[in-house]
């Protein structure tokens, strides 16, 4: 029963005329709103693209560091401190969620507290986030930068993800399965570990991958917790290290001369995202609860 | 859930086996699950995790408070209406009117622009496009989301700026008598489009997608009863948004907003890109502004010492409680609507 098979087409009611015109104003205007978001995205990838390929084509520029003219160095700094952050975030997150959902009751009060700062912690800009792990890490630790730094304040983006992600995924696993394992006197870790974790895998894992896709362009992070460098540096402890995000802004700075490598770098930067958002996607649809739900 | 009555008490025992208070007895006694080394262990591990993040909220607090004290104690100027150059060279001199400023101007101009096309967006998902359009227009629009926020910096200083030049020439030109487009006291704004105006359309397409997944959400939950008695009285469709889908998911709709809000209000790397230099406090979007997350990240080669260092981290300890509030709030609204 859709909207449109209810509304009256006989000539009983007839709309009067100022009542059509204002329906199909607003039609007219709903649209246009959709037409108004398409178009900035549509025109952000036309430019990413018409601008970024040239840079990208060149084989040198995935395998290469910037020394050589390529973006290895970055991408490969890219994916290190990404890697380092969802180790950290994904587990966090998870066990978050299974609290939230297995063991806080609704009426407690550290669940509503924790339900709460999850929602603090997911709007915190990047920016302060990058700050607090900059006056921990440096300012009060001493310690040096490197890429590790980074990684750490990625984390503190990425857990709120995870946890709204995972949190969701459990709740819609059946309790039925739940009783059914406490019945064959399964203790409650194990139900979690072995039946409600695995029934809602796959969905945990589509959103751990988008959290991934979000953090990986952070670019706030990058600005003050690491320094740039154009060698290759594999080792996320110590020195600097590139990453996309600050590669983009390095050869941004250098003026017009660099704008083709910015636009190599970013059209590079939203493929790797691309790439995750396209797993995560194909992951959700192939597998798991939500197309059985559907 | 279909064994009847009587089953259910002792299900609801089994999922909430033992009280907190009772955590090292075993809760046999309920009638749950036995009680094991590696429950107690599972328990410990996520309680423990769920502890953590308010811990964390807690200790970026205190940090950035700590950091940012001897600072502020040290600043000849009074932090809260200190207008002039931030300067951290010599006495520690900073306040935070214009970066407030800048912060909520541009804000609030996207917030301007992409309210009420999240709205229609929303609506046209939920209530206009045939089923097939619904999902891949929704996907797209979550799609803007995904898109690294210095890229957006990129386009909009290195493509929206430019093809707005035009555009802003003609509003100064014409509109000029208005506070809002006269000419900028920096003129560089006017030739590379590195405006308020070109930021707040940046920030607003990058908003887009939280407030519309909110106000999508909500929409769709408007009870079917409502719409269908609005259509027996002979509504037409607009009739039925007005009278039955708006009423019911307004409230949605506005804390979706402050969410996009909160958003606006921290981001760095695209405003960096696109309005860099201090302005003044007056209406006019042709100029140029720094916000607190802008003057931060454009400072950060200036971390050298603790107290210089304090005097960033001091704005980001505003920026922190403002967007803490503005989230809270919308927090808050949603909560209460489910």
């Amino acid at each position: 029963m859709t909207t449109a098979d209810l509304k009256p087409r006989t000539g009983l009611t007839s709309m009067s005329g100022r009542r059509r015109l204002t329906d199909n104003t607003a039609r007219v205007a709903v649209t246009l709103a959709v037409l108004l978001a398409v178009l900035p995205l549509g025109w952000l990838v036309w430019t990413l693209v018409a601008r970024g390929i040239g840079p990208i084509l060149d084989v040198d520029w995935w395998t290469s560091s910037e020394r050589y003219g390529g973006a290895a160095n970055a991408i490969v700094g890219t994916l290190i401190q990404t890697a380092i952050a969802a180790v950290v975030a994904v587990p966090l997150g998870v066990l978050v969620a299974i609290y939230l959902v297995e063991y806080g009751s609704r009426k407690s009060m550290l669940t509503r507290v924790t339900t709460f700062m999850v929602d603090v912690l997911s709007g915190v800009p990047s920016i302060v986030a990058a700050l607090f792990v900059y006056a921990v890490w440096r300012t009060t630790l001493g310690l040096p930068r490197s890429g590790l730094v980074v990684a750490l304040a990625l984390v503190l983006l990425m857990v709120p993800l995870v946890v709204r992600a995972t949190e969701e995924m459990l709740k819609i696993v059946s309790q039925d399965l739940r009783e059914a394992a406490y019945a064959l006197g399964v203790p409650k870790w194990k139900t979690i570990l072995r039946v409600v974790l695995p029934t809602a895998m796959s969905g945990i894992i589509t959103g751990i991958m988008l959290a991934v896709a979000r953090v990986m362009g952070e670019s706030a992070p990058v600005l003050i917790l690491v320094g740039a460098t154009r060698a290759m540096n594999l080792n996320p402890f110590e020195g600097n290290q590139q990453s996309l995000p600050l590669m983009m802004l390095q050869e941004y700075n250098k003026g017009p001369s660099g704008f083709d490598t910015v636009w190599g770098a970013a059209l590079t930067l939203v493929i790797a995202v691309a790439i995750v958002y396209v797993i995560a996607r194909l992951l959700s649809r192939f597998t798991g609860p939500m197309k059985q739900g559907r | 859930m279909s064994s009847g009555a009587s089953a259910e008490p002792e299900a609801e025992q089994a999922f909430e086996p033992a009280p907190p208070s009772g955590r090292g007895t075993p809760s046999r006694s309920t009638g749950s699950t036995v009680s094991r080394a590696g429950d107690r262990v599972m328990r410990t591990l996520s309680t423990g995790s769920g502890l953590l993040v308010s811990v964390v909220i807690g200790l970026i607090a205190i940090f950035l408070l700590i950091q940012a004290v001897p600072a502020l104690a040290q600043n000849t100027e009074n932090f809260f209406t200190y207008q002039g150059a931030w300067s951290t060279s010599g006495d520690l001199k900073f306040g935070i009117p214009r970066q407030f400023y800048a912060t909520v101007l541009v804000s609030v101009i996207a917030l301007i622009i992409a309210m009420p096309v999240a709205l229609g967006i929303a609506l046209f998902v939920t209530e206009y496009a045939p089923k097939r359009l619904a999902g891949p227009i929704a996907y797209t629009v979550d799609l803007l989301a995904a898109i690294p926020s210095i890229v957006y910096g990129l386009w909009g200083i290195l493509v929206l700026g430019p093809a707005m030049v035009g555009i802003n020439g003609w509003l100064v030109d014409n509109l000029g008598w208005l506070p809002f487009f006269a000419a900028p006291e920096n003129a560089a704004n006017m030739s590379t489009g590195g405006t308020m105006l070109t930021a707040g359309i940046v920030l607003a397409v990058m908003i887009l997608p939280v407030i519309t997944a909110v106000t999508r959400e909500v929409f769709s939950q408007t009870p079917h009863g409502h719409r269908e008695a609005a259509l027996a009285l002979g509504a037409s469709q607009w009739e039925v948004v007005r009278y039955a889908v708006l009423p019911f998911g307004f409230s949605g709709y506005i804390s979706g907003s402050m969410l996009g809000l909160g958003r606006a209000l921290g981001e760095t790397m695209a405003l960096m890109l696109i309005i860099s230099t201090a302005g003044p406090i007056n209406f006019n979007l042709m100029e140029s502004g720094e916000t607190f997350a802008t003057i931060i990240a454009n400072n950060a080669a200036e971390f050298d010492n603790p107290l210089k260092t304090g005097a960033y981290i001091s704005a980001g300890l505003v920026l922190f409680a403002l967007t803490f509030i503005v989230n809270a709030a919308a927090r808050a609204v949603i909560s209460r609507k489910a």
